[in-house]
């Protein structure tokens, strides 16, 4: 038996058997933010509220909601809508989420590119980040079944049928997949568990770890510069907090985090009550009819401009562009050969290499929305060929880039 | 004792691992799910009918004369199944894309599928990718002006012989 004191409040009797004073410091007075950074770096935090949202709006829905391919719509567009009390609320709140999850998760990672924040120490930071991506797209993807309309039911039709990986016709995996020849009851289930229960764990578990990564290295700043924060710190402590180059996550930059997640939340609530058509396709108002395909089929915006790299190909090109388009960016930190991690404008070369590649996903996503047809076909095609060559020609212009000195 | 420890473990894994692969496999009374038999005479020239075999989509297109003469300049008898004097294309009516359900145009006598711009003629043969090959034929059994789907008949055997279609 451990030796405990008689304790002289509630902290201490906490403190002696949990260490709240260690946790804290740790945590939130001790853990060191650069001061050098802009309202880009408070999209972590940002991410976290949005998830915890997703979450309680989830937990309430859940309560209603009938897993089943007979009952699942009507639960979603009568029971929840209709019948129970802010159920429409708790329903717009995660559709909305769901959508601007992936906006603010796309400009998290293309500020990490733009300031090199993959580099030197912070890979780790980078794959774990992209592996979250990947969950939160399969999260998303197994949602976007679970009210069993039109475009839930053909969207699972596709996306499953991509397994069967073209000419090797693994109908047999597909079927597995499926539990059934086509989607249905077996289906329709095992994507609900997956969606409210494995792939919600696994998100939380590399959160956990996404922030684990981020605890050496630390957070970069906008000049790439690197920093000593031991000494750094030592200075902040000496109450030099002015000369330091550091502050306290909490709750001194916590402050500033909050102040723009307040920013954000006023945008999203103004989408969740005035504008959350946008997340909800009318087609999947419509109950899933599996002997009809809807006139023209496409994903969530987030997905288009993968979509858009499958699209243009015949059926194996197709996947395997899809396949590259899917894992080349967990090699980012590989491939970018420079020994600079300095913002994109002062690396030369990769400052038009980074534009071009948001623009480059900006034209796939626009073609991935329209008809795949004359114009749209060849400016998505020749679209999909530029991203894949600016992934190839990313390690040779970085290995020519010069080293920048301070 | 190391060893031995993780010997046993691998054993419960691997035996875990199989049931979980098990569990997730299509069960027999899906797996069961029956035959459907199609009375040919019902159908009627260049007229697109939709059936349901094992919760698929089945096309059923009688040929006018003009098809079958289309077909034949095309070398696509071979796709079509002869009931009595009648040939009638019958696919199952899955984009071999990714599996949406194209869309037939009388008119034009082809498919267009609305996804990804693949195009079928009449026979269902492939005319425009991204679609690797043509649609599918479901196994079958001429059986006088019947046809059932599910069955294998030696007029399908042959088709898969002759590398027509694929095992659907």
């Amino acid at each position: 038996m451990a030796h405990f004191e008689k304790a002289t409040s509630l902290h201490d009797w906490l403190n002696q058997r949990l260490a709240i004073d260690t946790l804290r410091r740790v945590l939130a007075t001790e853990y060191w933010i650069p001061k050098n950074i802009n309202f880009l770096w408070a999209m972590g935090m940002v991410l976290a509220i949005t998830f915890g949202m997703l979450l309680i709006s989830g937990i309430f829905l859940l309560m209603y909601y009938q897993p089943n391919v007979d009952l699942a719509f009507d639960s979603v567009n009568y029971t929840i809508m209709k019948e129970v009390e802010f159920g429409w609320l708790w329903r717009h709140v995660h559709g909305v989420a769901a959508s601007v999850v992936f906006l603010i998760i796309y400009i998290h990672m293309f500020t990490g590119i733009y300031y090199g924040s993959y580099k030197k120490g912070r890979e780790l930071i980078w794959i774990s980040g992209m592996l979250l991506f990947v969950t939160f797209s399969a999260e998303a993807f197994s949602g976007y079944m679970l009210p069993w309309g039109q475009m839930s039911y053909w969207a699972g039709m596709v996306i499953t049928n991509l397994f069967s990986l073209g000419d090797l016709h693994l109908n047999g995996l597909v079927e597995w997949i499926r539990g059934d020849y086509v989607p249905g009851q077996a289906f329709l289930n095992r994507f609900f568990m997956l969606h409210v229960l494995l792939l919600p764990l696994v998100i939380i578990a590399l959160i956990g770890l996404h922030f684990g990564t981020l605890r050496i290295p630390h957070v970069n700043n906008q000049e790439g510069e690197e920093i000593d924060f031991d000494e750094e710190a030592a200075k902040y402590k000496a109450g030099k907090k002015k000369e330091a180059k550091v502050i306290a996550f909490a709750n001194d930059f916590l402050a500033k985090d909050m102040f723009v997640v307040s920013i954000f939340l006023i945008f999203f609530f103004y989408l969740v009550f005035y504008h959350y058509e946008f997340a909800m396709d009318p087609v999947n108002f419509d109950p899933a009819d599996p002997l009809k395909t809807p006139e023209h089929i496409y994903p969530e915006w987030y997905f288009l401009w993968s979509y858009e790299i499958l699209r243009p190909f015949s059926t194996n090109v197709g996947l395997i562009a899809f396949g590259f388009a899917q894992v080349i960016f967990f090699l980012l930190p590989f491939l970018d050969r420079s020994p600079n991690a300095k913002p994109a404008h002062k690396r030369g070369l990769f400052f038009y290499w980074f534009w071009a590649l948001v623009i480059d996903m900006i034209v796939l996503t626009a073609m991935g929305k329209l008809p795949p047809e004359g114009i749209f076909s060849t400016i998505g095609l020749y679209a999909a060929l530029t991203f894949i060559g600016l992934w190839i020609i990313l390690p040779i212009i970085t290995k020519m880039e010069k080293e920048v000195k301070e | 004792m190391g060893k031995a420890f993780g010997a046993v473990a691998s054993v419960g894994a691997v035996a875990t691992l199989y049931a979980m692969k098990k569990t997730w496999d299509p069960l027999p009374s899906v797996k069961a799910a029956g035959f459907t038999t199609l009375d040919m005479s019902a159908y009627e020239d260049n007229k697109l009918v939709t059936e349901k075999w094992r919760g698929k989509p089945i096309f059923v297109l009688k040929q006018s004369p003009e098809m079958v003469e289309y077909a034949k300049k095309k070398d696509e008898l071979k796709r079509l199944i002869k009931v009595g004097n009648d040939y009638f294309m019958i696919v199952v009516g899955l984009c071999t894309h990714l599996g949406c359900i194209p869309g037939y145009r009388p008119e034009r006598k082809d498919f267009l599928c609305a996804c990804h711009g693949g195009q079928y003629d009449s026979t269902a043969e492939v005319t425009k990718a991204p679609p690797p090959r043509g649609l599918d034929i479901p196994p079958f059994k001429v059986d006088g002006m019947k046809v059932v789907l599910g069955e294998e008949g030696p007029e399908y055997k042959k088709m898969l012989q002759d590398g027509i279609t694929l095992p659907v």
